[in-house]
């Protein structure tokens, strides 16, 4: 065979991140020979982190990922779950981290772009997006640029190709100062017997190239992403791409129109290392090999090689293979939207991937020996050692309305209105729960039904005790969809982490994988898609790990559902679930103790998976029966805060009456399992009684009305301050 | 009454006031490709959406107003047939001169999506007919461009003529600065042509004409329609 013969160095070898192991296989798999740079370049973004999951797969194996509902779990561009009535929601959760944070406002658009892709490559239409955000300490002198840069970016991206973005979290630790997260979430509609995989089958079918040209951005974003950050990372900058959120908008449009016909056998998008990943990904699926002309690959700038052409990760582009014979329907199509359409090449049953280029060969690789061969490693790890129960009077407790007014305006607790006001949140029109609730509900177009959707983690809690915030972060992206109504479905995975060579960072991702897996498993609520994220660390500083969950549930009847706010004065104030005291609460890892008395330690509160279902399941029997008239869970600063947020949210006050004077750990404690509802006063003895025939506890903690939160016999706080407070601070944060 | 709604790339409130005006009205508008030559025939009302044309690359609305449809639009708008437009619908009736003044970026520089308060200023219009003369309704805007401009001899004109159709204003109907949200000129959210048969504006009625939704203070848009062009 003819190759060009560019001789690769050791130099090359290590610069494009492979091991002495992995050339040795690489050796292997060609039969001796040495491969080319095209083919170096092509195993070494294969092989990376972040497209062979290769410290992660071996763990990840051990998640639940079916259901009856489930119809199509990970391993394609996102998850499929039935949603009765001939729809599937489509969904999958995907991280862009480090090229946010070489450069914000790109990095999260992009981010975007990505994440509806894999969504609309399935066939479905789009309707939510939602995005986990993590930015470093507040005073960090990048902070505010990033949080600037990244939610103008999603907005932008977001807004143009008119997807709603409807939630998804915040959240400012010292440990995300060199590396930020930006998870982006997109949950799409299809009809169920109209789902498009990816597998190539059909040795002859064309193979086709919509969308936008290639250009010499993002080469090597894929091994970027995996490789740890240093001082040289600014000099990264060209490995980031830049977003086209019209192109992607017309591309939307004009795949939904082409997947309306009987033309297409196999598509997918080209995401991390582009055109590579995805013809080896759709080949190997499908069982085929491939022919590809790169001369006809639409080009943005003349000069490219094929090297930069197979790497490029420019953006909004897809390949698919086509019926023989039904090129023109699709032409026709794409020509209407104005976008490129190309003939590259064509199946074969060679199970090769033979490139093309000026007339002879550029290379010639096994397609499923280079894509089953990727690496598996089993990481040496650590479990992460347990930490002590803090007591409840471990800490001088001071005056609560005090602690109230800091924690409501606290980074991590106040409103998040100056972010989702950036983004268009209510186009579609079917945004019925908008942001600023426990999870957003989307209407399922020209229906009564609806979807919950949310976005959750508490990364303090992971690093403290990986297994318990595994479990945690998916049991509270379950009791989110719950307090709204909703029959949690399935659930998305975001898994950053930092580096994965490192035993200890290991045993993180260890742990949370097996508490998210617990948590799954007890609660229903399989994991359909998701994405790892490692490497996040620079200088050798760990990011908290933070598993993101991202979940979504279904909505039988619009008229049963229930929404945060205090609705009318007067009625009962209940708390459902928990332990019977109005003296303890689980301070561990609290944001009470962390931001009231800076201490940020102790085990986090242990979910009990058992109690969390049944005390759901009653909250939600509660809220369909019509029996409540507003319901919050309890998280992040516990009742307190839960409450003084649907006082908020009502413009109605309450009255916190428990018998005794609460103390602050029952106020601020963060235990889990908690729900906060509302009822008329006729209607909560009757309400009390069937949760505790349920074995639940419950109890009427206050009363709705006034204009202040109040302790009876005690202090409060009127909710104009709480508002200005709650309101305020992130607007004057970013103004400063 | 019929109804089109002209389809731009780029465009992507078209399903939203597809989806209000057959709820409302009981007859699904004609979906028109931005290339076509022409509009269908006895149109009553035509409705230029919201969204991104040409992914407001070059000034919001410029390339739309240089789609071949324009030409149609324009001389059904001479007969008399009504035009509304909102939000990038809107940009694109000022960019093809059916409307005065121009829509600059929002004085915060900052896209902006939430409710806003409008006092309706002219009743007297096939789109307003169905409000009270000063009411304050509560109505979505989402832009990053919204913010009005058009030389003082304009907007004195606006003013004199009763050509502005809403403001921005407060609880309490006052056109006051921290209600407006982009910066507007005397808080003007949408204006009319002299006629007042082709209205522009950056709030968007068909978000909030559905109790579903949280509000129905854009349905009376689409009864005046249904009930003055049916």
């Amino acid at each position: 065979m003819t190759l060009p013969n560019e001789s690769i160095t050791k130099a090359d070898i290590t610069a494009h991140g492979l091991t002495a192991e992995e050339y040795e296989r690489v050796l292997e798999i060609l039969d001796g020979r040495e491969p080319n740079l095209i083919e170096l370049g092509i195993f070494s973004v294969m092989w990376s982190e972040h497209c062979s999951y290769k410290s992660s797969k071996k763990w990840l194996k051990t998640l639940p990922t079916e259901a009856p509902w489930v119809i199509c779990g990970p391993g394609e561009n996102a998850g499929v779950v039935d949603i009765g009535e001939g729809l599937a929601a489509i969904f999958k959760m995907e991280s862009h981290n480090h090229p946010s944070f070489i450069e914000p406002f790109q990095g999260a658009a992009t981010g975007v772009g990505g994440i509806l892709r894999d969504v609309f490559t399935m066939g479905a239409r789009p309707i939510a997006n939602l995005n986990a955000l993590r930015f470093g300490d507040i005073d960090h002198p990048k902070t505010k640029h990033l949080v600037a840069g990244v939610v103008s970016g999603i907005g932008s991206y977001g807004n143009c190709v008119g997807v709603p973005t409807v939630g998804g979290e915040v959240n400012f630790d010292p440990a995300y100062n060199g590396n930020i997260l930006v998870n982006a979430m997109t949950v799409g509609l299809a009809q169920k017997d109209r789902i498009f995989y990816s597998a190539a089958s059909g040795p002859g079918n064309p193979v086709i190239y919509v969308g936008s040209k290639t250009g010499k951005d993002g080469i090597h974003g894929a091994t970027m992403a995996s490789a740890e950050f240093d001082e040289d990372t600014e000099e990264k900058r060209p490995t980031v791409q830049v977003g086209d959120p019209f192109t992607e908008k017309l591309l939307i449009e004009a795949c939904l129109e082409l997947m309306a016909t009987d033309t297409i056998v196999a598509i997918q998008d080209m995401g991390a290392a582009g055109l590579t990943c995805s013809t080896f990904e759709m080949c190997s699926k499908g069982g085929t090999g491939i022919v590809m002309n790169l001369d006809a690959v639409p080009i943005r700038e003349a000069d490219m090689t094929p090297y930069e052409i197979m790497l490029s990760e420019s953006q909004e582009r897809m390949l698919m293979v086509l019926e023989p014979g039904k090129e023109h329907i699709a032409q026709a199509i794409f020509e209407k939207w104005e976008l490129d359409f190309a003939v590259v090449g064509h199946l074969t049953d060679s199970g090769r991937m033979i490139l093309t280029k000026d007339g002879r060969e550029v290379a010639d690789l096994p397609i499923d020996p280079l894509a089953e061969a990727s690496p598996e490693y089993d990481r040496p790890w650590v479990e992460t050692p347990k930490a002590n129960v803090i007591a409840s009077d471990s800490v001088e407790h001071g005056d609560w309305a005090e602690t109230l007014k800091t924690l409501i305006g606290a980074p991590d607790l106040a409103s998040r209105r100056w972010v989702w006001e950036q983004y268009d949140h209510m186009v579609m029109g079917d945004t019925v729960q908008r942001p600023g609730g426990d999870a957003a509900v989307v209407r399922i177009h020209d229906s009564e039904r609806g979807l919950a959707v949310t976005t959750d983690c508490t990364p303090r809690y992971v690093k403290a005790d990986p297994f318990e915030g595994g479990k945690q972060a998916v049991a509270e992206a379950w009791r989110n969809l719950t307090a709204t109504g909703a029959r949690p479905l399935a659930v998305t995975d975001n898994l950053n982490f930092g580096n994965p060579e490192k035993p200890p960072i290991m045993g993180q991702l260890v742990g949370a994988i097996k508490g998210i897996g617990e948590a799954c498993i007890a609660l229903d609520a399989p994991v359909v898609s998701g994405n790892v994220s490692l490497y996040n660390e620079t200088d050798g500083e760990p990011i908290l790990p933070t598993p993101a969950i991202g979940a979504i549930g279904i909505i039988d009847n619009l008229d049963q559902t229930a929404t945060v706010g205090f609705k009318a004065e007067g009625e009962a104030v209940l708390l459902i679930g928990g332990s019977d005291t109005v003296t303890e609460g689980w301070l561990g890892q609290s944001l009470y103790l962390r931001d009231i008395h800076g201490v940020a330690e102790g085990a986090p509160p242990p979910v009990d998976l058992a109690q969390e279902r049944v005390t759901g399941d009653a909250v939600r029997g509660l809220i369909t029966a019509g029996g409540v008239t507003a319901c919050h869970d309890v998280s992040d600063g516990g009742i307190a805060i839960a409450i003084a947020e649907m006082a908020l949210s009502g413009d109605i006050g309450v009255t916190i009456d428990t018998g005794t004077a609460p103390t602050a750990p029952w106020l601020f404690g963060e235990d889990q399992g908690r729900y906060i509802v509302t009822c008329t006063t006729e209607t909560a003895s009757d309400i009390l009684g069937a949760m505790r025939n349920a074995g639940l506890t419950a109890r009427q903690i206050g009363t709705t009305g006034g204009d202040q939160v109040a302790v009876a016999g005690g202090a409060s706080v009127p909710l104009k301050t709480l508002r200005d407070l709650h309101e305020g601070w992130f607007p004057s944060y970013m103004a400063a | 009454m019929k109804s089109a709604v002209i389809v731009f790339p780029g465009s992507n409130c078209e399903r939203d006031i597809a989806f209000t005006l057959t709820k409302i009205t009981g007859s699904a508008p004609a979906m028109v490709w931005h290339r076509d030559a022409a509009l269908p025939d006895d149109l009553d009302l035509v409705a230029v959406p919201g969204g991104f044309s040409y992914g407001d690359y070059l000034r919001s609305g410029a390339m739309a107003a240089n789609s071949p449809i324009i030409s149609d639009l324009k001389k059904r708008a001479a007969e008399g047939v009504s035009v509304l437009g909102i939000c990038n619908g809107f940009q694109i009736l000022t960019e093809c001169g059916l409307l005065p003044g121009a829509l600059l970026r929002n004085r915060n520089l900052k896209y902006v999506c939430r409710d806003v308060t409008l006092s309706v200023e002219q009743t007297d219009s096939v789109f307003t007919a169905k409000y009270k003369q000063g009411e304050v309704i509560r109505i979505p805007v989402g832009h990053h461009d919204g913010n009005y401009i058009a030389d003082e001899d304009t907007l004195r004109q606006l003013e004199d003529q009763g050509r502005v159709a809403f403001r921005y204003c407060n609880d309490n109907g006052e056109a006051s600065d921290d209600a407006n949200p982009n910066g507007s000129a005397r808080n003007i959210a949408g204006v009319f042509n002299p006629e007042r048969t082709v209205l522009g504006m950056m709030p968007h009625p068909e978000r909030l004409a559905d109790t579903r939704l949280g509000g129905c203070d854009g349905t009376p848009m689409f009864e005046s329609l249904l009930d003055r062009l049916s």
